[in-house]
C-alpha cells in the first residue's frame, strides 16, 4: 500500500479545495488536465480530461495511401517514433504477406532497441527531475542526442523519423552511421551506469519513489496495462517474447520485472530494459547478415531513381506506388509490437482499396492512463506528479 | 495453445445459434455474431472458461459499413490469454438507427475509456457504461466524425473530390 495514503471517511469535516492541474502545467510534461479535489496536500479525487492534441489520425488514415500513414504513426509516441513506424510497416507487410530478408529484421531490431533506449532515457531522467535531481537529466540527454544523430543517418530526420518503407529500408546503413554506432557502443554503458548510480541507490530518490503511485498486478491487468508499467507489477508479459516478431527469437535477453508496481519499480524496470536493449542492439549489429535491405516487392518498394528515369517498367511502378495504386489484398490484420510504453497494436481492415477501410491504433498510454485517478487517490500532490512521469504518459499517444 | 477448431467447436456448442459466420484471417479466428446483444455473454463465457481464459481485453474498436443495411455499425473486440498467447476477435453488428450494445466494463475495467472513445467517434451507445461521455472531442460536438458519411475535407469545398483524393 501507499505509505502516504490516509483513510478518507465520508463525514470529512475539513475544507476541500478544487485544483485545476493543467492543461499546461510545467510539471506534467505535456498537455494533461486533471481537476483535483484536495484536502491540503492530499488528493481526494481526480478527473482527467484528455484530447487537447487530438488530431484524428484514424480518420486521416482512411484517406491516405498506405505508405503515407507511417508519418502519422511518428506522432503517436514521439519519444520512440521508429518503433511506431516499424510496427506499422510490419502490420502492412503482414496484411500484404510480404516476407522481408533477415538483414532487414536485424536492422529493425537495432533501430527499435535504440528507440527504446531513447524513450526510457527520457522517462527515467524525468522521474529524476520530478524528485528534484536535475543533474542526471542534463547529463544523460546528450546520449539521446547521439541516438537522434543515428536516426538522422538512417532516416534523415530526428524526431518524426518516418523510418523504413513497406518491405524494408530505403537504403543500407551509411558509413557515418557505423562510426556513430561504434562510438555509442563503446561509450554509452559507462555513462549510463554513472547516471544510474546518481539515482538508483540514492537515499533521497528512494524515499521519494518507493511506495509512490503503486498498483497491484491484478488491477494493472484489469486496466489493460502493458509494457514496463505492467512488468513493474511483476507480470512478465513482453510481446518480444510472447509473439516474437522481426527475428527477436534469434536473440537472448532478459525481461526484468518489479514487485510492488510503484514508481521506484517502474524506474528500475526501465533502467534494466535499457541494459537489455543495449545488449540486443549490440548482438544484432554484430550478427548483421549480408544481403539486401529490402524485400523484392516492386509493387510496394520504390525502384532506384536512376532506373525510373531510364526504364519504362520502373517508371510505371514509381507512378503506381506514389499514387497509392498497390495491390493490397482484402482482409484484416492485427499486429502488435512492444512499444516504449507497451503493446502498440495496429488493426487494419482492408477492402482492397488504396487506403485502409479502417485503421485502429491500440495505444498503450490511452488504455493505462485511465487507472491514474485510482493510483493517486489519497496520495500527496507531489507523488501524483511523480506517478504520472513514471507511467510515461505521452500526450501524442494518449490523444492520437 | 488451443487450436482454432477446438475453440470453434466449444463456442458452437455454447452459442451455436448466435454465431453468424467465422473465418481465419492472418492466423486469427474471427467470429461475427448474429445481430443482437450477444457479445457480452460470449466475452463473459470466454473470460471465465477454464481452458481458454481469454481475460485480457487487448482492444476494441467501432466499425461502420454504410452498405450493410440493418447492421451498419459494429464493434470489434479482441481478447487474449496472456499465458498461452491465444487471441480471438469477435464482432457484433447492429443497426445505425438503434446503435446500442451492452457495455463490457463490468468484465474488463479497461473497456471504460475504449468504449467512451467509440461512443465519441461512432455514436455507439454502450448500455450500462458508468460514464458514457465524449472523451477526445469537445463535449458539444453534434456529430460522430468516424462515421463514413463525414468527409475529411471541408464539406463546403467542391474542388477536392473524394474520388481524386483518397477514398
Amino acid at each position: 500500500m501507499n505509505k502516504s495514503q490516509v483513510e478518507i471517511s465520508d463525514n470529512f469535516d475539513g475544507e476541500i479545495a478544487t485544483l485545476n492541474l493543467g492543461p499546461t502545467h510545467p510539471a506534467t510534461h505535456g498537455i494533461f488536465q486533471n481537476v483535483l479535489k484536495v484536502d491540503g496536500e492530499r488528493i481526494l479525487s481526480s478527473e482527467p480530461t484528455i484530447g487537447y492534441i487530438h488530431r484524428a489520425f484514424e480518420k486521416i488514415a482512411e484517406h491516405r495511401a498506405y505508405y503515407q500513414i507511417t508519418t502519422l504513426t511518428d506522432r503517436l509516441n514521439y519519444c520512440s517514433s521508429p518503433i511506431n513506424n516499424i510496427g506499422y510497416l510490419m502490420a502492412v507487410e503482414k496484411l500484404a504477406k510480404i516476407k522481408v530478408p533477415k538483414k532487414v529484421d536485424y536492422m529493425r531490431i537495432i533501430m527499435m532497441e535504440m528507440a527504446r533506449i531513447a524513450d526510457h532515457i527520457i522517462c527515467d531522467s524525468v522521474i529524476g527531475v520530478d524528485t528534484g535531481a536535475l543533474t542526471g537529466f542534463t547529463y544523460i540527454w546528450q546520449w539521446r542526442e547521439k541516438i537522434y544523430d543515428m536516426y538522422e543517418e538512417v532516416a534523415g530526420a530526428r524526431l518524426t523519423t518516418n523510418m523504413g518503407r513497406i518491405g524494408g529500408f530505403e537504403r543500407d546503413f551509411s558509413p557515418r552511421f557505423h562510426v556513430l554506432f561504434k562510438e555509442f557502443i563503446r561509450d554509452f554503458p559507462a555513462a549510463f551506469e554513472e547516471f544510474n548510480s546518481l539515482l538508483e541507490r540514492n537515499r533521497i530518490f528512494m524515499d521519494r519513489c518507493i511506495g509512490a503511485g503503486p498498483i497491484s498486478a491484478e488491477q494493472a491487468l484489469a486496466y489493460g496495462f502493458t509494457g514496463p508499467n505492467l512488468r513493474a507489477t511483476g507480470v512478465d508479459y513482453d510481446i518480444r517474447i510472447a509473439q516474437p516478431y522481426s527475428s527477436y527469437e534469434d536473440f537472448d535477453f532478459t525481461v526484468p520485472v518489479g514487485v510492488n508496481g510503484d514508481t521506484y519499480d517502474r524506474f528500475t524496470v526501465r533502467q534494466e530494459e535499457i541494459r537489455q536493449s543495449f545488449k540486443l542492439m549490440k548482438d544484432a549489429y554484430e550478427n548483421l547478415p549480408e544481403g539486401k535491405t529490402h524485400a523484392d516487392v516492386p509493387d510496394f518498394f520504390l525502384p532506384p531513381k536512376q532506373d525510373v528515369y531510364s526504364k519504362m517498367e520502373q517508371l510505371i511502378y514509381q507512378f503506381k506506388i506514389i499514387m497509392g495504386e498497390v495491390p493490397m489484398p482484402k482482409g484484416e490484420v492485427y499486429f502488435a509490437v512492444e512499444g516504449g510504453n507497451g503493446e502498440l497494436g495496429f488493426y487494419i481492415q482492408s477492402d482492397g482499396g488504396r487506403s485502409p477501410y479502417r485503421l485502429h491504433f491500440r495505444r498503450p498510454c490511452f488504455i493505462y492512463y485511465q487507472a491514474y485517478p485510482e493510483m493517486i487517490k489519497g496520495s500527496v500532490l507531489s507523488d501524483a506528479i511523480l506517478t504520472m512521469s513514471s507511467m510515461n504518459v505521452i500526450a501524442g499517444e494518449l490523444d492520437a | 495453445m488451443p487450436n482454432h477448431e477446438e475453440v470453434l467447436k466449444e463456442l458452437n456448442a455454447q452459442f451455436g445459434d448466435k454465431i453468424q459466420c467465422y473465418k481465419v484471417d492472418n492466423d486469427t479466428l474471427i467470429i461475427d455474431l448474429e445481430s443482437g446483444d450477444h457479445a457480452y455473454n460470449v466475452l463473459n463465457y470466454l473470460q471465465n472458461d477454464s481452458i481458454l481464459k481469454l481475460n485480457f481485453l487487448t482492444t476494441l474498436c467501432g466499425l461502420h459499413f454504410p452498405d450493410h443495411s440493418g447492421a451498419e455499425l459494429g464493434v470489434m473486440y479482441q481478447v487474449k490469454n496472456l499465458v498461452t498467447g491465444y487471441s480471438l476477435r469477435l464482432k457484433s453488428y447492429f443497426p445505425i438507427a438503434h446503435p446500442k450494445i451492452k457495455s463490457v466494463t463490468s468484465l474488463f475495467p479497461s473497456a471504460n475509456w475504449m468504449e467512451r472513445q467509440e461512443y465519441d467517434f461512432f455514436g455507439i451507445e454502450f448500455e450500462g457504461h458508468p460514464d458514457l461521455r465524449r472523451i477526445l472531442n469537445v463535449d458539444d460536438m453534434d456529430y460522430f466524425p468516424m462515421r463514413k458519411e463525414y468527409r475529411l475535407e471541408d464539406a463546403t469545398r467542391d474542388d477536392k473530390e473524394d474520388k481524386y483524393f483518397g477514398r
